[in-house]
């Protein structure tokens, strides 16, 4: 019986990484617009190709929002 | 356009075959503009998709509705936008600049579809030097990166405003930056709460399963100690967000409701670290992360907010950031909050005169429907004294200024303390109401059970006291009104009432007084009757007025145009449009003329329209014809709307025209209602609180700035919107103005949500009567307290979310 004491270790383990699934979600700023992601994951072509300037300011971009 | 509006003229255009406009779905009055086959409607939406085709951009066209097109502003000026050039602007409009790159965020009020979010992500292809463009739809914003070397602010507002998406830049934007999401720390909250409380529950159940005794003693001990592991966190963080209104309240000596639920947690948590480390029990850990979990949601369903609409808007969200300042004979532009008293300036065609000012030149012709909500030109000659909040109309003008922005006629309205004082004035919550009383009570019967059980053992009476407390903790109580004022809210949402929180729903329900303005309020600003006195017109002439109204964009000309019956397809030529007179041009070889008297050259003592009506004269070739008066309408279905309110509250019509609309405000309000005349802003917001002196519970609902004092002094402001998106001051709540019959529906819903609440109050009672008598009897385990917390929750959640489901059906709302 005392393996569960592993068990249960192990269960908090994997509840542990989604909390912390949960929590990057809202720090990345997931749950602030819940409308257009769902809108603009419909939109049929590829977005012009994209320089390497764009993942740079990407970057930026990203860096500002969690900066929030 | 607005979207509900836009389809119905496509479906009735649809019927009759009338051809629409590729861009934007107006109906196109012939197909002279046309691209391949493709109608537009003007010069304007025809230039935009010639821009969007040469970019291959017209998928803009197929992704969500088709024509989904903005008409772009005629008279696009783009020296209008020159203070972004300015180096100080930059940086107070800019959130993010890095050398060559700088990201800015845009409020675009006019967005509205799948279709806007498509293009104004592609920015990029429409410029190289924009590099990345992201919609956040629910706040009407976009984010827009770009190289500083290859397009500059100016240039990227003046590229969103070709497309027909102007962003809406204003004193107030600056000056607030940005709203940050409040809902964050709460979001946090829930997830640790909700892991917590997965996880105890887990835990606790081989104590509730395994018959007493049986469970083996360090299993006991590890249960416990990882469940006061888990629940660590929850009471540290997620308890915060009662604990801190609670002690906020306690210092301003209130009793919120907050403080008997943290009295409740302390007391759970207390005794369950007790019980934990003395080994003398289990705890009740999986009931204080149930109940912390199910209070946030109930937070957080609370909290809804309508990120695209501003509850908070004063005169900065209208006045322009920058004004042109003229010195000698340079013109410069400065910061609106350097303008001081005596300074010479330049207002443009559709510019706004930031402060009260004497006209030094030009003819000015000042358009107050920002101020009033009524859409007359008002003509100003040299030496006249202009108000602040007109937009000019027409030629520049040369002003100097007489008063600070600040003290100015209209804003100093802004002055007054009802703007200073905050949320005081409102009415007291009836839950924190109740608490007062709550506490005491339950704090009373704690003492009470406890001195009883004090003849047992002192142990025994710790036990009861704190077994109260938990028990007692009003957490059902506090889960009804955010469940049921949250359901009405959305439910108000869906039927365009936008409702800046759910105290304001609670407010509602009280009111017994409702106080309107009337000019933009009970008269709607657009859509008048258009009346003809003078000489009778031929059809021929008919056609060459109707031809030559098609030509303007102006709100007088298209009312013309609309109304008027029969073809219009003459051939116009030199064509002439000056802004704020009238537009004249050769139709089929006649000269004609419409517009003011003096524009028409119609003598002083030509035929007058009555007084409450906009004239238009005519004149073809030289005779005037006659006149053409566009009246105000009140809104639909007021009769019904005045008989209903008169029964139920005391109604009050503050108007800030003279009387002589008297007559038939009397017979939409009948004889007892009070009707006031020539009402300045303050003389509104004086009345207000004189009515709220009375002791009456006032409802105001106005539309213009100049109801903004009014709007604030009441306990609930309404502001009635044409487009929700673009104007409304500061007020509790916005009603879209096609909604407007169903007010009084509204108000009976508000109502009904609150006797929801008041039962689902009994409820919480009746739950908490059973468990104080398993308290008082110290008979209250784990166990019970497992079972009986969540079901109360649950259970009042469940009722008041199924009630005002039901109630809103009973009204017809949806």
């Amino acid at each position: 019986m005392d393996v569960m004491f592993v068990l249960i270790g192990f269960s908090l383990l994997v509840a542990l990484v989604f909390l912390g699934a949960f929590l990057w979600a809202v720090r990345s700023g997931q749950y602030e617009d819940q409308y257009t992601p769902s809108v603009r994951m419909l939109f049929e072509e590829k977005r012009p190709a994209e320089s390497i300037e764009s993942t740079k300011e990407d970057a930026i971009q990203t860096e500002y929002r969690s900066k929030e | 356009m607005n979207p509900t509006e836009s389809s119905a003229t496509r479906a009735t255009a649809a019927v009759q075959g009338t051809l629409l406009c590729h861009h934007c779905g107006d109906v196109c009055d012939s197909a002279d503009i046309a691209i391949g086959g493709l109608a537009f409607c003007c010069n304007g939406c025809k230039t935009v998709y010639e821009l969007l085709s040469a970019k291959n951009l017209c998928t803009y066209y197929s992704v969500d509705q088709a024509m989904p097109g903005l008409t772009p502003k005629d008279h696009l000026y783009t020296r209008r936008y020159e203070f972004l050039d300015d180096e100080s602007v930059a940086a107070q409009l800019l959130d993010f600049s890095d050398g060559d790159m700088a990201v800015a965020t845009f409020n675009v009020p006019a967005m509205h579809c799948s279709s806007c979010i498509w293009l104004l992500e592609r920015m990029n292809s429409l410029h190289p030097g924009v590099l990345k463009s992201q919609v956040h739809f629910p706040r009407k914003e976009v984010t827009i990166t770009w190289r500083r070397s290859a397009i500059t602010l100016r240039e990227v507002v003046v590229l969103m405003t070709s497309i027909g998406y102007e962003p809406l830049i204003s004193l107030q934007s600056a000056v607030e930056k940005r709203r940050h999401s409040t809902n964050r720390q709460l979001y946090y909250r829930i997830g640790i709460a909700g892991f917590a409380f997965g996880n105890v529950m887990l835990l606790s159940f081989p104590e509730y399963l395994a018959p007493i005794g049986t469970l083996p003693a360090h299993f006991r001990a590890f249960f416990g100690i990882v469940n006061l592991a888990l629940s660590i966190p929850v009471f540290f963080y997620s308890c915060w967000e009662f604990f801190r209104p609670a002690w906020i309240g306690l210092k301003q000596r209130h009793l919120p409701i907050d403080v008997p639920i943290s009295l409740g947690i302390v007391m759970l948590f207390g005794r369950s670290v007790y019980e934990i480390l003395s080994q003398t029990g289990p705890g009740f850990l999986d009931s204080f992360c149930g109940l912390i979990f199910f209070m946030l949601i109930g937070r957080i369903f609370q909290k809804k907010s309508y990120d695209a609409l501003s509850f908070e808007r004063d005169f900065r969200s209208y006045f322009p950031l920058w004004v042109t300042l003229k010195d000698q004979d340079r013109e410069q532009s400065i910061p609106l909050t350097k303008l001081k008293v005596g300074d010479r300036i330049v207002v443009r065609n559709l510019e706004l005169i930031p402060a009260d000012a004497v006209l030094l030149r030009g003819e000015a012709n000042v358009d107050y429907s920002f101020v009033t909500g009524e859409s007359t030109l008002v003509p100003k000659r040299s030496g006249d004294m202009i108000y602040a909040g007109g937009r000019q109309s027409g030629q520049a003008i040369e002003l100097e200024v007489l008063k600070d922005i600040s003290q100015s006629y209209l804003t100093r309205l802004w002055n007054n303390d009802v703007f200073t004082k905050d949320a005081d004035v409102r009415l007291p919550l009836l839950i924190n109401n109740i608490s007062k009383y709550f506490t005491a009570v339950v704090i009373a019967i704690a003492f009470i059970a406890g001195a009883f059980w004090l003849g047992v053992g002192a142990g025994a009476a710790t036990m009861v006291f704190t077994a109260v407390l938990i028990v007692a903790c009003p957490c059902a109580l506090a889960l009804s009104s955010p469940f049921a004022f949250g359901s009405a809210q959305r439910i108000f949402g869906n039927n365009q009432l936008y409702v800046k929180n759910t105290e304001t729903i609670e407010a509602l329900s009280r009111i017994d007084t409702v106080v309107f303005d009337k000019t933009g309020t009970l008269t709607r600003a657009s859509l008048p009757s258009v009346e003809y006195h003078g000489t009778p017109l031929t059809p021929d002439e008919r056609m060459k007025i109707k031809s030559l109204a098609r030509q303007s964009a102006h709100a007088l000309s298209r009312q013309l145009f609309s109304t008027l019956e029969g073809p219009a397809g003459l051939p116009v030529t030199g064509y002439d449009e000056a802004a704020g007179k009238g537009i004249a041009a050769l139709v089929d070889g006649a000269m004609v003329r419409i517009g003011s008297r003096s524009w028409t050259g119609a003598p002083a003592d030509a035929v007058l329209p009555p007084q409450e009506h906009s004239a238009v004269y005519v004149a073809i070739d030289g005779s005037v014809r006659g006149v053409f008066s566009v009246a105000n309408n009140y809104r639909k279905g007021l009769d019904t709307l005045a008989a209903t309110l008169r029964e139920r509250y005391t109604c009050v019509v503050l108007s800030g025209d003279d009387d002589r609309e008297e007559a038939t405000l009397r017979g939409f309000f009948g004889p007892e209602t009070e009707l006031r005349f020539s009402q300045t802003p303050e003389d509104k917001m004086r009345r207000i609180m004189e009515l709220r002196a009375e002791g009456r519970h006032v409802l105001m609902v106005g539309d213009g700035l100049n109801d903004a004092g009014a709007l604030k002094a009441a306990q609930v402001g309404v502001s009635v919107s044409e487009d929700i998106n673009t104007f409304s001051p500061a007020c509790d709540a916005i009603l879209s103005a096609d909604r407007f019959h169903a007010f009084p529906r509204f108000l009976r819903y508000a109502a009904s949500s609150m006797t929801i609440v008041h039962t689902s109050f009994a409820i919480s009672f009746a739950y908490n009567i059973v468990g104080l008598t398993f308290a008082v009897m110290g008979l209250l385990s784990p166990l019970v307290s497992a079972i009986l917390m969540p079901v109360s929750s649950v259970s009042v959640v469940a009722f008041t979310t199924v009630a005002t489901r039901l109630m809103a059906k009973r009204e017809g709302l949806h």
